[in-house]
Formats: C-alpha cells, structure tokens, sequence
C-alpha cells in the first residue's frame, strides 16, 4: 500500500493545477517531505542517511533565506526541518525563520511557527525575547485560535524575565467566555507559578476563581496548581479540604455531564488529582481527615468495575488512605484492595501492588507477611521491575533477623542488573540495611557484600580495590581509635588483599600501619587476629620482619587461643615465602572457596582414631541428656573462650584450613540456601503427614473454614489471614518446592509477627542469634547426613546453649548440685541465708525445691512456711495461687520476705517488710530491678516508717523483657533504725520461667496456622516417662501439669501442645514418640523462648 | 508533570518527540535511544512501566510503535497508561485508522492534537470527544483557508481505505510498516 501513497502524493501535484496556484506550494512541498522520507527509509546505513540529510538541510538552508520564498512556502521547510530536527540533526539556522514565521504568517502559518518554536527553542534561549511581542498581540486577538495558539507556546516555554509584560493578559484571560481559553489559561498561569512563584503570589484568589469555575474542566485545570501549592504548604490551604471532598463527592456520584465518563466512570483523572490533594490535606491531620473518610468510603465502594481507570483510582484512594489520620474500617477495606492488586493476574496491578505495599509497610507491616507467598513469587519473576520493586518492599521491612538473606536478595538482584541507577540504588539500601542492623549481623555479610560487589567488573574492580586501599591507608596514618572495630577488620581484611595492588607502597609501611592497631587499647582481640592476617598476607621479606617477629612472639603466648594460632601461622609463614605463595595465593582472593561441610576429608582421621579406642562422636542433644543425667560434670565454664574463637573462625576461614570449613558452610553462601531448604525437607517429611499448615491433615476438609471465623485475638486473626490468604495464588505447588519457599518465606517475614517482642529485646541477644542461625543452617541437615563426622556442631550447638544460659553462669551455674549453692556470694543475704541454723534457710536460688513449688501452685496453694506473712497478701491476690513465702534476708530485727503471685496475666511479686524489734523503723526504702524482667511498682513501700512488729508490704507487676530459664531481681532495700545509722542491704529473689508461663488455648486449625510463623526453634529429644501404659500421655500429663501447658491434641504417637508467655508471646511444641524418645521441637516468635522453655520441660521430667 | 513523549517505531527511528523539560539536542537523542532501549527488550507480558531516580516511563506497545510518556512521581501510573490509550483512540479518530505513516506524513498534525492533550506537561483534556472537537476546529479553519490544501489528506485517507487486494511489496520503504494498531488492549 505505502507505494500507493507515494504515488499519489507524487501525482497529485500534477492533478491540481500546478505552480502559481496558492494551494500547489504546500502539495509539491508535501511531496519534497515525502521524497525525504521516502529517501531516508531507503537508505541502509547511518552514515548514507547523515549525508542525506545534510543536502537536505543545505537545500532548507538556501530556501528560507532566500526572500523570494513566501510565507506558505516556509511553512513547509518548517514542517521539513521539525523532521530533520526530531532525526537528530541541527538546523539552528531555520530558528528565526521559525519566529519570522510565527510574527508574520496568517494562522495556518502561525501554527507551524509556534510549534517549530516551541520544539526548537528553550526557556533560555535568546531569540525567544523576539516572540514576546507576538505572544502578546496573539493573546488579543479577536481570533480564538490565535489566543490558543499563545496561551499554549507561553505554558511550554516562555523567558522568565518577560512574565511580568505578559501576566495581565493572561489573568485577563481567566474571565474569557470560552472554557477553553480559561482553562489554558489556568494551565498558563500555573506554569509561570512553576518558574517564578513570586510573580503570580498576588492572583491566588483567582485560583480559587478557577477552582469555583462552572466548567468542570477549568475547575480540573485548576487542581494542577492546587496539587502543587498543597503539597508545599498544605497547612494553608486546610480551609479547602471541605470543597475537595464536596467535589469528589459530586463527582463519584455522577453528578459531572456523561461526556466526562471514560469507561463509565466519571472523570477518572479528575478523581486521582482530588485524592492526591486530599492525601496531602489529610497527613498528620485528623479533623480534616475525618470530613474525608465517608468520600474515601465511597470510592472504594464505587471503584468496583474491572476497568484499568479504576484501579488508578482505587491505587490513589489506598495510598490516600494510609496517608491520612487511621481509621481502622478504612484500612481494613484499604488492605483487602491492596490484596487484590497484588492477588491480580495482570502484571500492572501486581506492581502497583507491590508499590502500595512497599508504601504501607512500614504502618503495617501484617499485611506483607499475609501476602508473603506472593512476594516470594514476585521475587522470582522474570520482569526485573516487579523484582526491583519487590526488593524495595524487602528493603522497607528489614529487620535484624532477615537482613542477611533480604541483603543476601539483593545482592543476588545485582548480579543481573545492568542498570547504573539501579545498582546504585541497591548498592545505597545494602549499605543501608547493613548499617541500620550494624551490630547485629554477621560480618560474613559484609564481607560477601564488598566482595561481590567487586565482582562487577575487572576494571572497574582494580580502581575500585585501589580507591579502597589509598582511602584506608589514609585512614589508619590518622587516628584509628575511634573507629568501629567491625570497620578495622574489613581494613585489614581489605589492605591484607589488596594493598599489593599499590605499587609504590612497601609492604613494610603497611605493617607498621597494623601494627599500630595492635598497640592500640581499644582493639579487640578479633580485631588482632584480623591484624596478624593481614600481615601474614602481605609477609615482607626486608625491614619489617623484626617487627613481624616481635608481633608474632608477643602473641604466640597470649591467653587467646585465635590469637596464638594466628601468631603462630604468621611465624612460621613469614619465614617460609614459599609456603606462604602457596597457602595464599594472591590471585585466588576471589575465588569461591570450596566447602566440604560433611568434613569427609576427616573420614580417615576419624575411623583411625575410632580404631585407636576414641569415643564416636555423639550428637549434641545425646550429649546433652547424658550430661544432664549424670548431673556431675559441669562443662559449662569451659565454653566461654568459644564464641570468640568461633566467630573470627567465620571471618578468616579461607585461611586457616584446619578449622575454617564448617564455619564458611555456615556463612551465608548461596549453598547455605540450599542446605537449609534440604534440611527442612527432610526434617518435615514425618511431620507433615499429620501436621499440615492448617494443621491436622485429616480433618482438614471439613475445619477448613473454622479459624477463619472465630478470630479470637487480632493478632491471631491477623496470623491466620496471612497463612489463608498466602496459600490462595498458589493452590498447589509442588511440595518441596513449596516448602522451600515457605522456608524462605520464614526466613524474609521474621520478626514481622511478633514485632513488638523484638523491640523488647533489643541488642542483648544477638550473639545467640548469630549462633543460632548457623545451628540451624548447618547442623539439622548435616546431622542426618554424616551423623559420625561432625565434632563441629557439637561445639557451635554447645557454645550456643553457653550463651544462652549466660545469665545463668554467674548465678548459679550448679544448679545440679544443691550443696554448692550460690558460689559467687553477690549478696550478704544469701550468705546468710546458708547459715543452717535459722528458720529461713529456704535460699530462693535452690531451684528443685522453687520448681515443684511454683510448678503446682494448684496443688499446693497454702504450701507457704510463714502463714501470718501470707495473711498480709492483699485481698485481691489472696485468692490466687502464690509461691512458697522465702525469706530473703533477716538482719537487725528487719526481716524480708517474698513471693510471687500468679495472675491470669501477669505476675506480681509481693514483697513482706516485717520489723520484729521493739521500735519505729524508718525511711524504709525497697528498689527491684532485673535484667531480664520488667519491673514496674504497683504499690509501694507505703509508709516511711514501719512500726514495731508489723509488715509492710510491697508489690510488683513482673512482665518479661527476655525469656529465660529463671529471671534473677536483684532488690535493695534501706532503713534507718531509731538509733544509728542508715543501713542497705541487698537480696535476690530468682523466679522460674514458668511462672510466667500460661496455658494457650488454641484449636488445631490455629495452631497449624501458627506453627510456620514462627522463626525461633529449638528440637531435642526428651526422657519419656516409663511404666505407664501410655507414657506419651504420662508425660504430656507432667507438662501440663508442672508448667501449665496446654495440650491441643494428641494424635496417635504425636502430639501437640500450646503455651504462652504472658499472653502475647506464644510458644508452640510438637511431640513425636520415637524409639523411646520424645522428639519434641519447639516454635516460637519470640528468640530464646523455645530453648529456655525446652529446659523447663526437662528439668520438670527429671525431676520425677 | 509529563516531562517528555517519545513515539518511535520498533527499530527505533523517532516519530514524535516532545519534551516538556529542557534538553540539549545531544541529551534528547541520547534520551531517545536509551529509552527505546530499554522498552524494546521488554516482553509484551511484563509491566508497563519502568522507574528510574527521579522518573517513571509509562509505556504502550501498539503494533509498530512505542508511545512512551516520561513523568515524574507526582502522575498516576495508570492514570497515564489510559492517557496514552485516549491520544491514541483520538490519533486514530482523526485520521481514521492511523497508522505509522500518518505519523511520519503528518507529524504537524500529530503535534496538534497532543497539544490539546498535553499542555506543557500537564494534562489538558482526557476526554476524547472533546480533543477532537478542538481539533476539528482547527481542521475547519485550515480547510476554509487552504482549500485545495486540504485535499491531499483527504486523498491519502482515500487511498488507505481503499479495498486493496494484495499490499504491493516493490517499493522498500525499509521499517515503514502499515498496520491499524489494536486499539483495545483490554
């Protein structure tokens, strides 16, 4: 067909008459852009087209300056070169024909003019003071046309000085009788506000003219400023909020004429434009918020269609309404839309989805856990923006527990991206993430990070290594003691790599450079070890090696043993050049190190010395029963050099053979996946028969619909919508493929549940989540493959337990030997209290006797030694179950005494003050505090003085700050005697867990959905009690009974069991007989809980 | 605010440019060929939108061409995804069935009319009905005016609607490429 058009526009000319006639300049014209066209799509290189057109516009160059040429004519080399423009080449030459062409021309002429202008030219551009004065007499032209024309060339560009001579006219114009001419207008004006505010400041009320105007569409042309001006001051334009939402309420109601529907819907962009401006109006702002929650209601009601306008609409009525002031039924509705973009098939809601969650997660981050199967999907979708955006919504919930693998996601991301600006933008939010969790993580993510953000390209890589070591060479000549340790060791690490690359540096400055850290007070001794790396690595041959001799000898006897190994590779390895290149090669810095995590290059090691009578490895849970039974042995002090040695282990595994492969396994590589995902896997597969994600398989169908119903708590229910939801996009996956997804899933989404529990345990317990992570990593799968070989998870699970029983160690580390009690002697009172002699020798930290005791306070409520101190218990605690009254010290005729109570909710401590001298005591002051226990007053020490054989008595709300196996409050307490002096003396008083543990009361559906949000667990096998005829249900008998459990259900050889810690921490556990064994494995929200409350439920076994 | 439209075919030879910012001529080309570059490896199955620093590209696909808005954050993704549907119903409204060429044949023209949508980067006008009015106006004008000027558009849509049994292929007009846009994506 298009030879058809060409030979008829060809032909043409010579149809109509030809030449002189008015109308044959602009045919032939026509036909000469034709040939140019024509001419250039036949061309096949760039260069023939480039010639081309450069005749071409030699041949425009001589017409238009040729004054021969009428205007007509020029109109069309104008048409000509518009389109040599557009191709990218330059016809500055045609400029002022194109302005001679706007001043002069009859309309038609004019036109093109003011669009070669407009095209050609810029704000700045000096030719541009030629057009003002046409502007201005096109502005009063009777010819609507022409004013158009000037109204549209002064909103695409006009010279900022010259506003001023233009603005009456345009002011004027927003009277004009035509809507069109006002609404250009508004757009006019609204563009000079953009260039220069301060020179429409003066017509503001005209705006709100124009807002008022009848026409809808003036009125719409005026939400462009209003959008801008509300978004830069919107406290002033408050007032307006009412007129916005009467606007949007006429316009959702169909009260605009039906030329306004597209799609049937009213004036779709009218619509977004208001609920931006009310988003802005509302945000921080509840009154003006309220007038617009019934509009906001009614939009999303009316926005139901399944047209791509309305879920603009409903996109910027979600985003509207996360912005303003909450109102829970609102967000609720918000929430669910938001579930249907992300939910939706079409690719471009799934992204706004995605967009909308990234902007609501931060109020809410619930939502993002229930649509975690999705997001997950949406990680592995093949359009890299959906996975960018995805990021972005990792990114926005990061928290100290996920930000290795969302970092671990994102570095994954940049591997694949080509885009500067994005790399630049995810390489800024790893940064990001990694600083926000700065103490918190691992450095292997560090390290993997700066390594493989190097591996972009070669290089770009050397300059960047070189840029990396000039700026901390630089760093370390000043004052390197403020830095962060972390910080000095990516130093060192990074100087011991690539300081070679410097050339004109000797190795020697760079040692004497470490060398200085380790003088330095401040340096840890991980950090040494860094130091006494890096100088192995760069070995210097001349003038440092006394240096490196003295660092090596002082270290080689230091107390730690990191250090001394490190001391001694640096011996032997600066002295020996040759085994030094060998062990580390110096280009090999970047290759993937190889992990063997089964360790089977130790396989003949081990079978040699099995055969030479050592004893087979045994894995740590055994070990750990038979440790507990024979209750002798005390290995616990030993552990505590470990985790040091353990952790700078994870750092420099590439170089030291000997102890470094379990721990590389372990850190983060993209195995460490894949190894995790296995694990569970295999771990799940006699689980899952019964215990499906809804719970109990069997009953699946017809329950299903139960937990939906009856949401017992919000947080339950929340809990349950996501597992329900998140299961709805896909129905049936492949299990494993599922499971790993799940497993993933748990992995990005922890801590999101149970946030406020993270908030409460702040920094303390993060070494055992470090640990705890590479347990979980290596040593479940591991031990099912290579159960023999594998002395590595013994030490890591053993150096874990230390540090989580730390606050234990100082206590009362014997807790097996009662004889022994309290070593460490930290209060008098206790020392006292050994005294035999006395009534009170019943010392609280003697944890058999405390145990029973609080463990059935049903059964034994009046087991308390001192009747008449619990008759002072106050009327509304007298009825419920309170501990054994202990007394904690007994001094000068002051006697302390306590217990605690155990509320439905809480525990309060109540503490008895009894004076049994003769006279007044005064100024009695008492002070709880604990490290693990949040201790808030109820009633306080309430008189000042306490008379002679009387009791005061003081309470305490307990709440949980950390689980542990006991909470420890250290108290104080003062008093001056009539005579004498004031006195201070400090006591303790230890709690068990399970006073604070309460039964939760689930259905097997809840519990099923519970189960896979949490993160935190802990497995082991448990004594069974023997002798009945069921022992399972013997010892589920003694858990509930001693520690308050609830059992949910018990299912042929399994079980599962429900219990909370004060309500909103709960902690599930699923029992398994297995070859006479409880397999128990415990889940929880909360870090720590499982592993405190699996030694409670072993400790209440024992104790049979 | 729209900061530029870019039409350009699927080899990426430009077909309209307008920018509402300032750019020098270099930068407009340069900004031109990264953005088809970026469009063009796009499948058809992926989103229609691409987010960079400060800038979204809002992009449809129709037959032979592109049409890419460039916007900052303060416009609606899908706001402007119907957006570029109405300037293309309206393109195909004034031309009767528009095809690639009357975008190179009439590039003033094509210029009009997104000037009755788009007014130095705001939107003017969304409904279709009236963009064509405006632009009927102007029609009317020119025709009153030019008389005979007129005739050739009015013969080239003549020829394209014509009944033609076979699309004669002698003539290479290389990545010239005749075909009616679906118009109805949904």
């Amino acid at each position: 067909m298009s030879d058809v058009v060409e030979k008829t526009l060809t032909a043409l000319p010579s149809l109509l008459s030809l030449d002189s006639q008015p109308g044959s300049a602009k045919l032939s014209s026509n036909s000469k852009l034709g040939n140019l066209i024509r001419g250039i799509t036949e061309l096949t290189s760039k260069h023939e087209e480039e010639k081309l057109i450069q005749r071409e516009l030699l041949l425009i160059k001589e017409q238009v300056s040729s004054p021969n040429t009428t205007m007509r004519q020029m109109k069309e080399l104008m048409v000509r070169a518009i389109y040599c423009e557009m191709l990218g080449y330059g016809v500055s030459f045609s400029y002022i024909h194109a302005i001679k062409l706007a001043q002069q021309g009859n309309v038609l002429e004019k036109r093109v003019g003011y669009l070669a202008v407009s095209l050609f030219l810029n704000e700045s551009h000096e030719l541009l003071l030629l057009l003002v004065n046409t502007v201005l007499k096109d502005l009063q032209s009777t010819n609507l046309i022409e004013v158009c024309m000037a109204l549209t060339v002064v909103s695409q560009m006009f010279p900022k000085d010259m506003i001023p001579a233009i603005l009456p006219l345009v002011e004027e114009k927003l009277n004009h009788p035509k809507e069109i001419i006002r609404r250009k207008a508004v757009l006019a004006l609204y563009k000079f506000y953009l260039i220069a505010p301060n020179q429409v400041q003066h017509i503001h009320n005209k705006f709100r003219k124009a807002l008022c105007d009848k026409d809808p569409g003036v009125m719409s042309a005026s939400l462009h400023i209003y959008l801008q001006l509300i978004q830069e001051n919107p406290e002033g334009y408050k007032d307006l909020a009412p007129s916005f939402v009467t606007i949007l309420k006429q316009v959702v109601g169909g009260k605009l004429p039906m030329d306004f529907n597209y799609h049937s819907v009213p004036a779709p962009w009218l619509q977004i434009h208001l609920l931006r401006i009310l988003s802005f109006l509302g945000k921080n702002d509840q009154s003006t918020s309220e007038i617009m929650y019934e509009i906001l209601d009614e939009s999303l009601r009316r926005a139901e269609m399944n047209h791509n306008i309305t879920y603009a609409i409903l996109y910027e009525c979600v985003k509207c309404i996360y912005t303003i002031h909450p109102k829970s039924d609102l967000l609720e509705k918000a929430a669910k839309c938001i579930g249907n973009f992300v939910l939706s098939p079409k690719i471009n809601l799934k992204y706004l989805g995605l967009k909308a969650l990234t902007y609501v997660v931060q109020q809410d981050p619930k939502l993002a856990l229930q649509h975690q199967m999705t997001i997950i999907e949406c990680l592995d979708h093949p359009d890299l923006i959906i996975k960018r955006e995805t990021l972005e919504l990792l990114f926005r919930i990061t928290n100290d527990q996920n930000v290795t693998v969302i970092v671990e996601k994102m570095l994954d991301f940049l591997r694949i991206s080509e885009d500067d600006h994005t790399t630049i933008d995810l390489v800024g939010k790893c940064f990001h993430s990694v600083e926000t969790c700065y103490n918190r993580i691992s450095q292997t993510v560090f390290l993997n990070f700066s390594l493989r953000v190097r591996f972009d390209s070669v290089e770009e890589d050397k300059k960047l290594r070189l840029f990396a070591v000039n700026s901390y060479i630089s760093l370390l000549q000043g004052d390197a003691s403020k830095l962060p340790q972390r910080f000095l060791q990516v130093i060192c690490w990074v100087l011991g790599e690539y300081s070679h690359l410097r050339d004109d540096l000797e190795p020697d400055v760079i040692v004497r450079l470490l060398a200085k850290l380790l003088d330095m007070k401040t340096s840890s001794s991980e950090t040494k070890c860094w130091v006494l790396m890096a100088m192995t690595k760069l070995c210097p041959g001349g003038a440092a090696l006394a240096l490196v001799h003295n660092v090596s000898e002082t270290y080689s006897s230091s107390l730690d043993t990191m250090l001394r190994q490190r001391a001694q590779e640096l011996e032997i390895l600066s002295q020996d050049s040759e085994l030094q290149a060998k062990v580390l090669p110096r280009s090999a810095s970047m290759e993937p190190v190889e992990v063997d995590s089964s360790l089977s290059f130790l396989d003949g090691f081990v079978s040699e010395a099995l055969a030479a009578g050592a004893a087979p490895y045994k894995p740590p849970h055994q070990r750990q029963e038979e440790l507990s039974r024979s209750k002798a042995l005390n290995l616990e002090p030993y552990g505590l050099s470990l985790p040091i040695s353990m952790s700078s282990c994870s750092i420099t595994d590439r170089q030291s053979p000997t102890l470094l492969s379990i721990s590389s396994g372990l850190s983060g590589d993209s195995t460490d996946f894949s190894h995790k995902g296995s694990s569970t896997v295999l771990k799940l597969d006699g689980v899952k028969r019964l215990w499906g994600r809804d719970g109990y398989l069997a009953q699946k169908e017809p329950t299903e619909e139960a937990p939906r119903i009856e949401a017992a708590s919000p947080v339950r229910s929340a809990d349950q919508l996501g597992n329900n939801n998140s299961q709805t996009p896909t129905p049936t996956p492949t299990p494993e493929c599922d499971q790993e997804k799940q497993q993933l899933a748990s992995s990005l989404f922890v801590g999101l549940a149970s946030q406020s529990s993270i908030c409460l345990m702040g920094k303390s317990d993060q070494p055992s989540q470090r640990f705890r992570r590479k347990t979980k990593a290596s040593g479940s799968s591991e031990q099912i493959t290579n159960p023999l070989v594998f002395p590595s998870d013994g030490s890591d699970n053993l150096l874990y337990k230390n540090l989580l029983d730390s606050p234990d160690l100082d206590g009362s580390p014997p807790e097996q030997t009662p004889g022994l009690d309290a070593p460490n002697g930290a209060c008098d009172a206790e020392e006292e209290s050994t005294d035999a002699d006395m009534k009170e020798i019943k010392t609280p930290p003697i944890r058999d006797e405390h145990v029973t005791a609080e463990a059935s306070p049903h059964h034994d409520p009046d087991g308390s030694k001192d009747p008449s101190l619990t008759s002072h218990l106050p009327a509304e605690l007298s009825a419920l179950s309170h501990s054994k009254t202990t007394t904690l010290f007994s001094k000068q005729n002051l006697d302390v005494s306590a217990c605690h109570v155990q509320k439905e909710d809480s525990v309060v401590l109540v503490v008895f003050i009894s004076n049994c001298s003769d006279s007044f005591l005064q100024q009695i002051r008492l002070q709880v505090d604990s490290e693990e226990l949040e201790v808030s007053c109820v009633s306080d020490s309430p008189s000042e003085e306490l008379k002679s054989h009387s009791v005061a008595v003081c309470q305490y709300f307990l709440t949980v700050k950390r689980p542990s196996v006991h909470f420890d409050l250290s108290a104080t307490v003062s008093w001056q005697p009539p005579a004498g002096s004031p006195l201070t003396t400090q006591f303790s008083y230890r709690l068990p867990l399970t006073a604070f543990i309460r039964a939760l009361r689930l259905s097997t559906e809840e519990y099923g959905a519970k189960w896979l949000a949490f993160s935190h667990d802990t497995k082991q096998n448990l004594t069974l009690i023997q002798g009945g005829r069921d022992p399972l249900a013997a010892t589920l008998d003694v858990l509930k009974r001693k520690l308050q459990l609830h059992v949910v259900e018990v299912i042929g050889v399994e079980a599962i069991v429900a219990c909370c810690l004060q309500q909103d921490q709960p902690c599930l556990m699923h029992c398994r007989m297995h070859a006479g064994m409880l397999s128990v494995w415990l889940r929880s929200p909360v870090p720590d809980l499982p592993d405190c409350l699996l030694y409670c439920c072993q400790r209440a076994l024992q104790e049979l | 605010m729209i900061k530029a439209i870019l039409i350009f075919n699927n080899h990426g030879k430009p077909r309209l440019i307008r920018f509402y910012q300032y750019f020098s001529e270099d930068m407009q080309q340069q900004i031109i060929r990264e953005t088809f570059h970026l469009v063009s490896k796009r499948d058809d199955n992926v989103c229609n939108f691409l987010e960079g620093s400060d800038y979204k590209l809002i992009y449809r696909h129709y037959a032979t061409l592109y049409f890419v808005f460039c916007v900052d954050s303060s416009e609606s993704e899908l706001g402007i995804l119907d957006l570029i549907q109405v300037f293309v119903e309206t393109l195909d409204k004034c031309f009767e069935n528009v095809c690639e060429l009357d975008l190179i044949f009439h590039m003033d023209k094509v210029h009009y009319i997104l000037q009755e949508v788009v007014m130095g980067g705001m939107v003017l006008e969304t409904n279709m009905n009236e963009i064509v009015a405006q632009v009927e106006v102007q029609n009317r004008m020119e025709k009153s005016e030019g008389g005979l000027s007129a005739a050739p558009a009015r013969a080239v849509s003549a020829v394209k609607n014509m009944n033609l049994p076979e699309i004669p292929r002698n003539i290479n007009i290389g990545d010239i490429n005749i075909k009616v846009p679906s118009l109805s994506p949904f």
